[in-house]
């Protein structure tokens, strides 16, 4: 049999890392689950937004490879509905922050094929590298 | 005519420049001047969010300090209340000054990385068009209409950044109301959408997200369509380009789905106040022109 | 007089002693003139501290007692009676508040804790060397109490008193008796009928000879004091003579008129005319001017004709009755949060989503053979609706959601055997008796309850149902179903009627909104007003035992109050020096309760009037007007006690903190903790508006670099409006600072609630820091500030 428990080292610093870039109070989260079917990309999603924020608050660094943080849009459909008043869409952006400043790209602009690119709308672009980009 | 002043942002002025065109012309029906900002730069579409990034705060607080200063060299007399019309600027450009109005500190370390800008003394008010329109009142914009669009039955789609979050936003998160009493203004019909403020995917339309926005557009305009309605507004130019430019990749993916315009507010407002031909029906991805002048609203 | 002072320095087991150097303290102490013996000892409040000061007041002559330990507020009354046991008057005891104050927020900086200590024990000594004794006078009290409110509350208290003897008027503002509680199917956690144990209830308020009952009557205004609230009350007309009403429902019949039923929550509709509920009491028809199509025979008239008893009389007017009470205990209940302020669940958009009591009164009505509605098969509760959430400003539990939903549950699995339940909560609270129990019956017989909250609901426009999205937080994966019914769990919060009483009685609302008890251990049913009394949801949501129990505890406080015939007034009033009054008259026109008046050229105060704000000091030229206990000698020494031997550099602000509000929220602050400036010292008043601008002025004479006034904002404040008076004398002293050269932004007022941590550790820091970057205020500069007030225009 195939164990399929993991047992991982915590961070705690890793918690306190991101509580302090985004600014939010991450302990302070329920687990409600409010936001997962709040966030319009949920199904989208390797792990569900809350699953997020858990993983922050076990101090798991692992949550940095995880897909749902960079199909977050910031659209802050969460951020209005938490019943603890606590911003996702920064945790989010703390943590890919967290990646990017390693100058490590979520996309590789060249990549994408020239006439799409020239079809973008300006604002697509600046966003999508914003988010995406170092 | 009053003069505000006026932030376009890049959209406005290239991809969707039948948004700019159409947003002076709703200006003028509300008896209102938009001088543009001089030397107006990007405010860099999306808000940094980490709390230790001031650096990006630095370009959108750099407009706020180009309205001071069009209030001393009297291109506008005394108004600092900052006209936008671009849900995404005005988010960015708005939580930037409402974080620096709330933290003086932060105010003043961005001021020292301007050197060379005077100091912003967070005097601006950034406000949403809309915002404009419901202070003047709807029922002084609604004498102001030339063509009631009387029978059309519009969906509003909020998105986002103009609801998002609380305290930025323009109206109740939850339940907002404003471009459905913008469309009654107008003489249309307001169609409810229960995704009407579900997000369209946004950036994501940039790389290998594409099917992410096109199953959005789906979902909203299909909702859209069940209420009843024959057209969407918004005044995001990024919703505006998933919703309608998209509508390729979902009718690619979806084959039965029927498509429906998705056109800027403004351009209906335009075409309400008699000055269809600044309203650039020929900017959007679907046609609308087959619809109105269906219901002759446009000749032809 | 002779000084014998004694100083207790208390170490609260480690509470204080931790942080506070308490042998420092103690040895400080020693040097202070008239200081006799100073004890250290681990905890003062015990039996061993207690006797400690008797004996020491018995066997070495002390006639003053510090207590350096824990806030007034706290044990003040307890060191009072120990005094008092030693012969003492009870004045002659002072706490300074050296764990409140000084351990607890200044934890992390032991030096500063202990300097800060010492300060204000000093300060505690100097106000004690001239204070007075001080013999509180005492009032006659009646046996009338006031109860608002009939709810259960209501009703259990009104009965315990009235069985004890004591005369009671019960108002309740809706035309029937029983509250939320006659709305019930049945209760938890003994699935009993709720109408069923309330109906004898009611039947015994309503006839018992102590008790008058007041339906569908409010209270309109409430004067006076314990002892002599004057209260009046406006009863609204009914129309239908209650001795002459049959109960035949002819009336009802011919009524043409219908509107949403109260008592169906709105899910069925009722005649203009109408019994409120078949088990209501008075019960007796009830004309709803309001829906009534006009109340003229011309206009209608059905219902006359049809009255064969001839009980309806469309003449009749809102009665005012006016009533003394001695006392008063608020019930005045909860009010449902709407679930309209959660518009993405959905609630008045789409049919089926209702909220759980329109379930209680749909599962009534089909147990009597009338259902409002289909409940169908499929049903889903939605936990904290309107609890737990700071997007609609109620943070806290409502306590009774996760057993009524669990009630409900196990109902609808009675009624409908297949019934599919399912209970969406985030975390599942069973804390009373019998509670866990009732829970493990209802997931006995098949109720699931999956942990997570939904974020949105949708109807489906074609069957109606409502689908349900969510995640269960416990497996990751996201649940998505459609539902015949969705039941939102709707928290409480303070009806409007508990809101508006607060207001009309000056009761403090803690920052829930609810009303704020007097001491949440030891005074939950008493409010911070002598004789007023709370009891049921209007001081928190709670169930109906919890209810009941603090109902008979309110009652039984009113009764401690009133069985003795008379009690002892608060002994902070003011008093006139008579030798200094020239007569001037200008504190009679300065009181706001006019308790002042002018016998002959000397001014006197009318004590049972007077509430002992100070507000009228100011305005006494010649200081011949004081205040008992917190005299304008005994303030000035505890401001040069902070400002003696203050060193050139250090940074003092003195804060001035109002009994009720700021006080108590400074002590808050403490409590939880919270670390603010130890330059800022706290000079207790009954009211900041004691204390003049000549007082201000010596303060910054004698060093000090910044002052604070708290007062309690109007709204909460205990005393008539003491804001204007303050705002006088620092428009006066701001002059004069100005006039000296010294920047005036050293003083400022803020009002405050109890709950303001974060304001007044904000403000307080603020002030602080920036007299810090003015600096010390020269000394040729702050020499002469009194002298100048003659000479500046207030």
């Amino acid at each position: 049999m195939t164990a399929v428990i993991k047992v991982k080292k915590k961070n705690r610093e890793f918690l306190l890392k991101t509580e302090e870039m985004s600014g939010e109070h991450i302990t302070m989260c329920e687990q409600c689950g409010i936001c997962t079917t709040s966030c319009p990309m949920t199904e989208d999603m390797d792990i569900s937004p809350a699953s997020i924020i858990h993983l922050v608050q076990i101090g798991d660094e692992g949550v940095l490879d995880s897909t749902a943080i960079w199909l977050c849009a910031s659209c802050y459909t969460c951020t209005v509905r938490c019943p603890r008043g606590i911003d996702l869409s920064a945790i989010t952006e703390a943590l890919r922050q967290q990646t990017l400043r390693k100058s490590i790209d979520y996309i590789d602009i060249n990549s994408i094929d020239r006439k799409e690119l020239e079809e973008l709308p300006a604002i697509a672009l600046v966003s999508a590298l914003r988010k995406y980009t170092s | 005519m009053k003069k505000f002043p006026y932030y376009p942002g890049c959209t406005l002025k290239q991809a969707a420049t039948h948004f700019g065109e159409s947003a002076i012309a709703s200006a003028k029906a509300a008896d209102i001047e938009l001088v543009e900002i001089p030397r107006w730069n990007c405010c860099g579409a999306v808000s940094s969010l980490t709390s230790d990034d001031l650096m990006h705060h630095v370009a959108p607080i750099r407009n706020l300090v180009r309205v001071q200063e069009m209030n001393q060299e009297g291109l506008v007399d005394n108004e600092y209340d900052l006209i936008v019309f671009c849900s995404m600027c005005f988010n960015v450009l708005k939580r930037s000054n409402e974080r620096v109005r709330e933290d003086p500190e932060m105010l003043k370390t961005i001021n020292q990385f301007m050197d060379t800008e005077q100091d912003y003394e967070a005097k601006v008010n950034v406000v949403h068009f809309l915002e404009t329109l419901k202070e003047i009142g709807w029922n002084k914009i609604e004498r102001q209409v030339k063509k009631p669009l009387k029978g059309l039955k519009i969906s509003a789609y909020y998105g986002c950044t103009l609801l998002r979050p609380r305290g930025i936003g323009i109206d109740d998160p939850e339940a907002p109301t404003i471009m459905d009493d913008f469309i009654r203004a107008m003489g249309a019909e307001p169609v409810s959408n229960p995704y009407k403020s579900l997000c369209c995917g946004s950036y994501h339309t940039v790389g290998d997200n594409k099917e992410l926005v096109a199953d959005r557009t789906y979902k909203i305009v299909n909702a859209a369509r069940e209420n009843g309605a024959e057209m969407i507004i918004t005044s995001c130019p990024l919703c505006a380009y998933n919703l309608d430019n998209r509508q390729k990749e979902t009718k690619e993916k979806y084959p039965e789905f029927k498509q429906m315009p998705v056109i800027y507010f403004t351009q209906i407002m335009a075409l309400a106040t008699g000055m269809e031909d600044r309203a650039g029906f020929n900017g959007n991805y679907i046609d609308s022109r087959p619809l109105l002048r269906e219901h002759g609203f446009l000749e032809g | 007089m002779s000084q014998n002072i004694g100083v207790y320095v208390c170490h609260c087991g480690g509470n204080i002693s931790d942080t506070v150097n308490v042998d420092e303290v103690a040895k400080y102490a020693e040097n202070q003139d008239d200081v006799v013996v100073v004890r250290s000892i681990s905890h003062m409040c015990s039996e061993e501290g207690q006797k400690a000061i008797i004996d020491d007041i018995n066997e070495k002559g002390l006639d003053k007692i510090i207590v350096a330990a824990c806030s007034p507020q706290f044990h003040g009354p307890r060191f009072r009676k120990v005094v008092e046991k030693a012969g003492l008057n009870p004045a002659m005891v002072e706490m300074a508040n050296i764990r409140e104050q000084s351990a607890w927020p200044h934890f992390n900086n032991k030096k500063a804790a202990t300097e800060k200590a010492k300060l204000l024990t000093k300060a505690a000594v100097n106000n004690m060397r001239d204070m007075e004794p001080v013999v509180p006078e005492k009032m006659k009290i009646g046996k009338n109490v006031l109860v608002v409110g009939a709810g259960i509350a209501g009703i259990q208290a009104s009965l315990d008193l009235a069985d004890s003897g004591f005369n009671v008027y019960l108002v309740e503002k809706k035309p029937m008796i029983g509250g939320h509680m006659a709305q019930l199917s049945r209760t938890f956690p003994t699935n009993d009928c709720a109408s069923c144990i309330l109906s004898p209830k009611m039947a015994d308020a309503a006839e018992h000879p102590n008790i008058h009952l007041y339906t569908y009557s409010e209270i309109e205004s409430v004067e006076g004091t314990i002892g002599n609230f004057r209260v009046k009350i406006k009863r609204k007309p009914t129309y239908v003579d209650p001795k002459k009403c049959t109960a035949c429902n002819s009336c009802t019949e011919v009524c043409p008129t219908l509107v949403p039923d109260e008592n169906n929550e709105g899910l069925a509709l009722r005649k203009a005319i109408y019994l409120p509920s078949h088990i209501a009491i008075p019960h007796s028809y009830v004309l709803d001017e309001d829906s009534c199509l006009g109340l003229q025979p011309i206009a209608c008239g059905k219902c006359v004709e049809a009255c064969e008893a001839n009980a309806i009389d469309y003449e009749q007017k809102p009665k005012h009755i006016s009533v003394k009470a001695d006392t008063i205990i608020v019930a005045t209940g909860f009010d449902i949060f709407d679930a309209k302020r959660k518009p993405q669940y959905g609630y008045g958009r789409y049919e089926n989503v209702i909220n759980a009591l329109e379930l209680e009164r749909m599962i009534v009505e089909a147990a009597e053979g009338s259902p409002l509605r289909p409940f169908g098969k499929k049903v889903a509760f939605v936990q904290c609706v309107g609890s737990r959430d700071v997007t609609v400003g109620n943070p806290y539990c409502s306590r009774i959601c996760c057993m009524y939903a669990t009630k409900l549950s196990m109902l609808l699995k009675g009624m409908i055997p297949d019934a599919d339940v399912s209970v969406f909560y985030t975390d599942l609270r069973s804390f009373g008796k019998g509670y866990e129990e009732y829970y493990k019956r209802a997931q006995e017989i098949g109720v699931r309850y999956i942990r997570g909250r939904p974020g949105e609901m949708y109807e489906n426009p074609k069957n109606k149902k409502i689908n349900l999205k969510v995640e269960d937080t416990l497996t990751r994966d996201i649940l998505d179903d459609d539902y015949d019914l969705v039941v939102l769990s709707v928290g409480l919060e303070p009806s409007k009627g508990t809101k508006e009483i607060a207001q009309m009685l000056k009761i403090p609302q803690s920052s829930d909104r609810f009303l704020q008890e007097a001491h949440p251990k030891f005074k939950p049913v008493d409010t911070a007003i002598d004789g007023v009394f709370i009891a049921g949801t209007a001081q928190g949501p709670k169930d109906i035992p919890d209810t009941v129990a603090q109902a008979g505890a309110a009652a039984a406080r009113a009764i401690r109050l009133m069985n003795k015939g008379e009690f002892e007034m608060d002994p902070v009033k003011a008093f006139v020096h008579e030798e200094l009054c020239t007569g001037c008259g200008d504190c009679v026109d300065a009181c706001p309760v006019s308790a002042i008046s002018m016998a002959g050229s000397i001014a006197t105060i009318n004590p049972p009037v007077c509430k002992g704000c100070g507000s009228c000091i100011s305005s006494c030229p010649t200081e011949a007007i004081d205040l008992k206990l917190f005299t304008n000698k005994g303030v000035r020494d505890k401001i040069s006690g902070i400002l003696e031997g203050k060193k050139s550099g250090e940074n003092r602000v003195i804060v001035f903190a109002d009994d009720m509000c700021t006080y108590r929220l400074a002590d808050g602050v403490g409590t939880a903790k919270m670390e603010y400036t130890s330059d800022a010292y706290i000079v207790r008043v009954p009211s900041s508006s004691r204390v003049t601008p000549r007082i201000l002025l010596e303060a910054f004479e004698k060093g000090a670099d910044a002052i604070f006034i708290g007062e309690c904002e109007k709204a909460v404040s205990p005393y008539p409006d003491t804001h204007g008076p303050i705002e006088m004398s620092i428009f006066a002293v701001k002059k004069v600072l100005e006039k000296a050269g010294i920047e005036p932004d050293r003083i400022i007022f803020s009002p405050f609630v109890t709950v303001m941590f974060k304001g007044f550790v904000g403000k307080v820091n603020k002030l602080a820091e920036m007299a810090r970057k003015h600096g010390n205020i020269p000394e040729e500069k702050r020499r002469n500030l009194v002298k100048m007030l003659e000479e500046v225009d207030r």
